[in-house]
């Protein structure tokens, strides 16, 4: 008797322990038939998902707490038993912006405190002269993307809502509107930035990996009260992604990994491009020029499939840094209850151990403490007004 | 302001359609134009989406759910300075039967904050029976093509086998329906086979 599943799923890489876990019989093994949907907005994949049409499905991390607080849409508790993805986002440029950042730069460029300084000076520049503000793209709202973009840019003194625009751009449009000029960056996932490197008009000037060393992406995220009924289920799709994120991360599996991932009805690029991200080997340049980083996109490795509360505390911080959310104590505490380490620690029988989660780590401002947000939000200058 | 014009409150809501495809914008146009509502702008172009919409100031946008530029409109809700006011999107958790419908029709909607439900309510309906109907015609037509595809493979498929077996035009179609309800296929795969192998023995 099997388990009949609907997961909604984006075409991403960091969809790969999903995508495997169904296309390489790991779901089948637990007893599981998962019907996996490729949507096209994470608007469908949350309304979806809260209104009963999806099981469970691969999500925005910071949607499943948005939801879970009742932030810019309806109220739907949501947990995350899985993490899919750390890291695994990059920032591109146009050419132009890349040799006005490279003309700027006093320092490494793969340093982002160099790059967020000249990318200041560019602003500054262009301000004098009268010209546009500079337009970034990222996926949504409440993304990875957005905090990312917006915490590297101010550690440089770039104000993200008063020196730049940030729109949000779903990642298939992104490549044409940087070689249309729409936009001059973006910060997307894979593989779009390799996309627009191969396309000939963007260059990836950081890895999120850069910028914060450990950064929860993507989560498998269920219903709180679909996932309180039926616990035996979700056990299993936790045991089948986990071990499709152990598959993936062998690296004499990645090519296979990458051929399932490369399917029409899956992510539907070249496997060799999917590849890229999963080796941590990309091309950055048009030029031919690689870089590698082997934890660009973590999958399984450093427990990275294991939710880490002081994650969702992180990313709930950046709400109420950007004024999406107004910091309450309680509001933090539900945030963190979205991540639910004791789902994965029972699902893979392994004792808690909390000393498998990675600290944030960034390169601007103190270490990360959930119990002190307001004194970790006002160690940052930008934005000056805070609620 | 005449003694005529109605209150403000019961004028009619400007409705805007993003949709990629201009024949379902234009059936849908089309259908609220027909019950009385008769300010519809379409955007078929998705550059510029968000601003274009706060150009035309709609009190409600209707998006096809196939679109990905759903995502651009949740930047709406944002706390910004481009937001001149708040939208909210059309999912009243009290009413799972209406999203449902939308849903399955593929179509969404997202409404300015303080608007009427019972306004909103027939306007959805129209969106959700004009977004079926269009399915229907889609698969109508679907269909059609893929007999008249299949048709024009029979054709070729005949022809090989009189030109290599000497047979009539009817001896061939005789052949493939005979082969076909042998190997219980359609004699649309029969024909396909036909050319497949004279495509590689060529």
């Amino acid at each position: 008797m099997t388990t009949p599943l609907h997961v909604g799923f984006i075409p991403l890489v960091d969809a790969a322990a999903l995508i495997v876990a169904v296309d390489k019989g790991f779901a089948k093994a637990e007893g599981l038939d998962v019907n996996l949907v490729r949507e096209v907005s994470w608007s469908n994949v949350r309304d979806k998902l809260n209104i009963g049409l999806f099981d469970a499905a691969h999500l925005l991390a910071p949607v499943a707490i948005a939801s879970s607080l009742g932030l810019g849409h309806v109220k739907v508790p949501i947990v995350a038993p899985f993490n899919l993805g750390i890291n695994g986002n990059a920032i591109t440029v146009s050419a132009a912006l890349h040799t006005a950042i490279l003309r700027e730069i006093d320092g490494d460029r793969f340093d982002p405190m160099a790059t967020a300084r000249a990318l200041a000076r560019v602003v500054a520049a262009r301000r004098k002269s009268g010209a546009e503000p500079l337009t970034f793209a990222m996926t949504f709202p409440f993304s990875t993307h957005n905090y990312q973009l917006r915490f590297w840019m101010a550690a440089g003194g770039v104000d993200p809502d008063e020196d730049v625009r940030l729109v949000v751009l779903p990642p298939p449009f992104m490549v044409e509107s940087l070689e249309s000029g729409h936009v001059d960056g973006f910060c997307v996932g894979a593989p779009w930035n390799s996309i627009a490197v191969d396309h000939g008009v963007g260059h990836i000037l950081h890895f999120v990996a850069d910028i914060l060393v450990h950064a929860a992406e993507k989560v498998l995220a269920i219903r709180q009260g679909w996932a309180e009924k039926n616990p035996d289920t979700v056990a299993r799709l936790v045991r089948a992604a986990s071990r499709a994120a152990d598959f993936i991360e062998q690296p004499g599996n990645r090519g296979e990994a990458a051929r399932i991932l490369a399917q029409p009805d899956r992510i539907g690029v070249d496997a060799e491009v999917i590849q890229r991200t999963l080796d941590g080997r990309l091309k950055i340049s048009p030029d031919g020029t690689f870089r590698e980083n082997s934890r660009y996109l973590l999958v399984g490795r450093e427990a990275a499939g294991r939710p880490d509360p002081a994650q969702a505390a992180w990313l709930y911080s950046q709400m109420v840094r950007w004024t999406q959310a107004r910091f309450s104590p309680d509001a933090l505490r539900a945030a963190m209850a979205v991540f639910r380490p004791e789902l994965y620690d029972a699902a893979l029988s392994k004792g808690a151990d909390v000393a498998a989660n990675r600290p944030i780590g960034a390169f601007d401002g103190p270490a990360f403490n959930p119990d002190d947000i307001a004194g970790y939000l006002a160690a940052f200058k930008i934005p000056r007004r805070r609620v | 302001m005449t003694a005529e014009q109605p209150p403000k409150a019961e004028q009619s809501p400007k409705i805007v359609i993003v949709d990629e495809s201009p024949i379902r914008a234009a059936i849908l146009e089309e259908g609220l134009r027909e019950a009385g509502y008769s300010s519809v702008v379409r955007i078929s172009e998705m550059q510029s989406l968000l601003a274009r919409i706060y150009a035309l100031d709609p009190d409600i946008i209707v998006i096809d759910l196939e679109n990905p530029s759903r995502d651009i409109l949740e930047q709406m809700f944002q706390v910004s300075r481009a937001v001149r006011r708040p939208i909210a999107m059309f999912v009243d958790q009290s009413d799972a039967a209406s999203i449902q419908a939308s849903v399955d029709a593929g179509v969404s909607a997202y409404i300015v904050d303080g608007l009427k439900k019972e306004r909103i309510k027939p306007i959805l309906d129209l969106c959700v029976s004009r977004f079926n109907a269009f399915a229907k015609l889609q698969d109508e037509l679907d269909r059609t093509k893929s007999a008249l595809e299949e048709r024009k493979v029979i054709d070729r498929a005949k022809g090989i086998l009189m030109k290599l077996k000497g047979l009539t035009e009817e001896e061939a179609y005789v052949l493939m329906r005979s082969t076909a309800m042998r190997e219980k296929k359609k004699i649309g795969e029969i024909a396909q086979s036909i050319l497949t192998a004279s495509e590689l023995l060529k």
